[in-house]
């Protein structure tokens, strides 16, 4: 009787464990995403991670995919301090397999070196400052936007394009700032633009009030501001309590939607900003992404490197799937990528493992939108810019 | 340099100057009366600004359009919740350690300035990001040359204006004000005179408070934006601003205010014009070296507290 029972106890437990069996038969497999999730560019972070999170949403619903993959997310703050913390936390922990990693220049930078040590591979997917990747020659760091060199190359070069002759060059003094001042103005001195002051300022600075007025003072077509949104919207708006009449050029550290909606749609018109990649918008895999991210009901939007997130993201899970969750083995499955499609257009990683992107697209904002300048009706010829 | 961005340049710094003063105004009346540094008075600000802009989601939930209803009842309510709550941190806070060492009360303040800026941070919703502040003042201009005068800060210069003449009257010229000064000149001979003294303290922390709360509502109004942490840059400022005009003395803290606005805008015109290359990120620095000037020159500020001490 004894032996009986037993024997259906034994069966049943074995029954039970051949279901959870077959129920999880995938793997789990965890990812990082480290972005500001707070602070004055959370809007970007947010959307990020939205967009990071998308990818792998999508992924777990694909029946052919071997694991099933977990999303953790840490907030860097946008301050290198507590950017180090978190990425030592994400890197110490082994079941984190590779990691979709910050928005700003300043932690991307100040990072690099934990995951080196750690190992952890990382695919960088909003900061643009060059030595993230040139820096150094570490396996692990990747990115899959472009540096903030090429767009302001063809930044100068589309504004002396337009005539514009005077340029105040306002930035803030992290290296994100400093670096972005550097390049504009060596390609705009090469295009033969002149840059009549440049202002250093600091990066959670309120009163622009005598930067601008001494900007007054030198009568510029174009001010130009090296720095992210919360600065930017603080600088367009004292503009107009003091009559700077120029137009407002921003770099990829504006292109947000929170830019727009901070300033609103009459002082955001006509602002300039120039971005890496494809305009994803056009690209038959931005709008499956456009598409797929409003079925989430995120409550915010991706915002303009939303879709750098979600390639970076995917570009590290086709990776998982095809050598399996190995920090080493994913790390150099990474360095081997070549003209892999994505929503941004392919990519290609050099030695450094930075992408070779030559491709930039310019945007205005237009009633209170970012357009493509070429949609715009500024490129129409319908609007004109300040000054022109 | 022209007339006209000469008179710019003054403008902003008249503009800047009356949110240093409004906010160092409050630090020589705490002084005044009870001899203590209240840290929190910043955050203070910061919890005041914040409070506008609830109120104006509030009206605006409520349906309320109309921008002079909205402004009122934003000021009100900012100003009366915020003086309330430094009635209370006098209170509470303040005058229990009226007797420790003035160490301690520096210290609690400081920390009780750190729990309202997390508060907010924490509680607020999205707390963390900076909060666009309505527009809610006309934005014409008149240009004389290169000078832009907006009617939104004219309006909120004579605002500020008004407000400190306010405190003045009220402290020179009223029963309460007399004994505001009573208490501040000796409170033990005060009471004898039987004048109520706490709440004395309680009214002049409240009117302090008040002020900061004005105070950030202006700073709101004028740069259109808030965040958690405006008053901590703004609370050491206000305090440099009263230390250097003389601690205690209303007239000192107005000019310490307007005194350290103009270092600012004179360090980030001159120190580029002097020393090409340096950025106009400097004028803090430069600002707050020349205050350390004034303080080794005149240990007691530029207008001492009158006292007279009698053995």
């Amino acid at each position: 009787m004894n032996f009986k029972r037993n024997a259906i106890v034994s069966l049943i437990g074995l029954s039970l464990v051949v279901a959870a069996g077959v129920a999880g038969a995938k793997q789990t497999v965890k990812l990082v995403f480290i972005g500001p999730l707070t602070g004055g560019v959370s809007a970007n972070g947010i959307g990020g991670r939205n967009s990071a999170d998308l990818a792998v949403r999508l992924r777990n619903e694909d029946p052919k995919a071997k694991y099933s993959y977990e999303l953790v997310s840490y907030d860097d703050e946008c301050k290198p301090n507590i950017a180090v913390q978190v990425a030592t936390k994400a890197a110490a922990d082994n079941s984190i397999i590779a990691g979709v990693t910050h928005y700003c220049s300043v932690t991307a930078v100040a990072t690099v070196d934990t995951y080196h040590k750690f190992g952890l591979p990382v695919v960088v997917w909003g900061a643009v400052l060059p030595s993230i990747t040139y820096g150094n020659k570490y396996a692990e760091i990747h990115r899959v936007n472009g540096t903030m060199i090429n767009q302001n190359e063809v930044a100068a070069k589309f504004m002396t394009g337009m005539k514009f002759k005077r340029w105040v060059i306002i930035h803030d003094t992290t290296d994100y700032g400093k670096g972005h001042n550097q390049y504009f103005s060596e390609y705009l001195k090469k295009a033969g633009g002149q840059i009549v002051g440049t202002f250093g300022v600091t990066a959670d600075q309120q009163d622009f009030t005598t930067e601008l007025t001494k900007a007054k003072e030198l009568k510029p077509d174009v001010i130009y501001f090296g720095g992210l949104t919360p600065l930017g919207v603080r600088i367009r708006s004292q503009m107009e309590k003091l009559g700077v009449n120029a137009v407002f050029e921003g770099t990829s550290g504006i292109k947000s939607d929170a830019f727009a909606d901070g300033l609103g749609k009459q002082l955001a018109e006509g602002s300039l900003s120039f971005i890496e990649g494809a305009p994803w918008e056009k690209l038959p895999g931005g709008l499956f992404f456009a598409g797929k991210y409003t079925l989430q009901k995120y409550n915010e939007p991706p915002e303009a490197y939303g879709p750098f997130a979600f390639a970076a993201a995917n570009l590290i899970l086709d990776a998982i799937e095809k050598v399996g969750p190995n920090r080493k083995k994913v790390t150099a499955e990474l360095g081997k990528t070549k003209d892999k499609d994505s929503i941004v257009g392919k990519v290609t990683f050099d030695d450094h493992g930075q992408n070779i992107v030559s491709l930039i697209t310019k945007y205005v904002v237009q009633d209170g939108k970012w357009v493509v300048w070429e949609d715009s009706e500024y490129g129409s010829g319908k609007r004109k810019l300040k000054g022109q | 340099m022209t007339l006209g961005l000469l008179s710019q340049y003054i403008f902003n710094g008249l503009m800047l100057g009356m949110i240093y003063a409004m906010v160092a105004v409050g630090f020589t009346l705490f002084f005044g009366v009870l001899d203590v540094i209240k840290f929190s008075h910043g955050d203070v600000l910061m919890v005041g600004a914040f409070t506008g802009l609830a109120t104006y989601l509030g009206l605006q939930a409520l349906g309320i359009d109309s921008v002079v209803v909205q402004l009122l009842v934003m000021t009100l309510v900012a100003t009366l919740s915020m003086a309330l709550l430094g009635a209370v941190i006098a209170k509470y806070l303040v005058l229990p350690l009226r007797l420790a060492p003035p160490l301690n009360t520096l210290l609690i303040t400081l920390m009780l300035g750190t729990v309202l800026r997390e508060s907010v941070r924490l509680f607020y919703p999205q707390g963390s990001n900076p909060k666009p502040f309505p527009r809610l003042l006309p934005t014409d201009s008149i240009s004389f040359g290169s000078f832009t005068l907006r009617a939104d800060s004219m309006i909120l210069l004579l605002a500020g204006l008004a407000a400190i003449m306010a405190v003045h009257l009220l402290i020179n010229r009223t029963k309460l004000g007399l004994a505001i000064r009573a208490v501040a000149q000796d409170a033990d001979t005060a009471r004898i005179m039987g004048i109520n003294f706490e709440f004395i303290v309680l009214l002049t922390f409240a009117i302090g408070s008040g002020m900061a709360a004005l105070g950030g509502l202006m700073n709101g109004l004028y740069y259109n934006e808030i965040n958690f942490g405006i008053g901590l840059l703004l609370g050491v400022i206000g305090f440099s601003a009263a230390v250097v005009g003389g601690l205690g003395n209303i007239y000192g803290a107005i000019l310490g205010g307007f005194l350290f606005s103009a270092l600012q805008s004179v360090g980030a015109v001159a120190l580029p014009a002097l020393f090409p290359g340096t950025s106009t990120a400097y004028k803090d620095v430069f600002a707050f070296a020349v205050v350390i000037i004034f303080m080794a020159w005149r240990p007691t500020g530029l207008i001492a507290e009158k006292k007279s001490e009698r053995v």
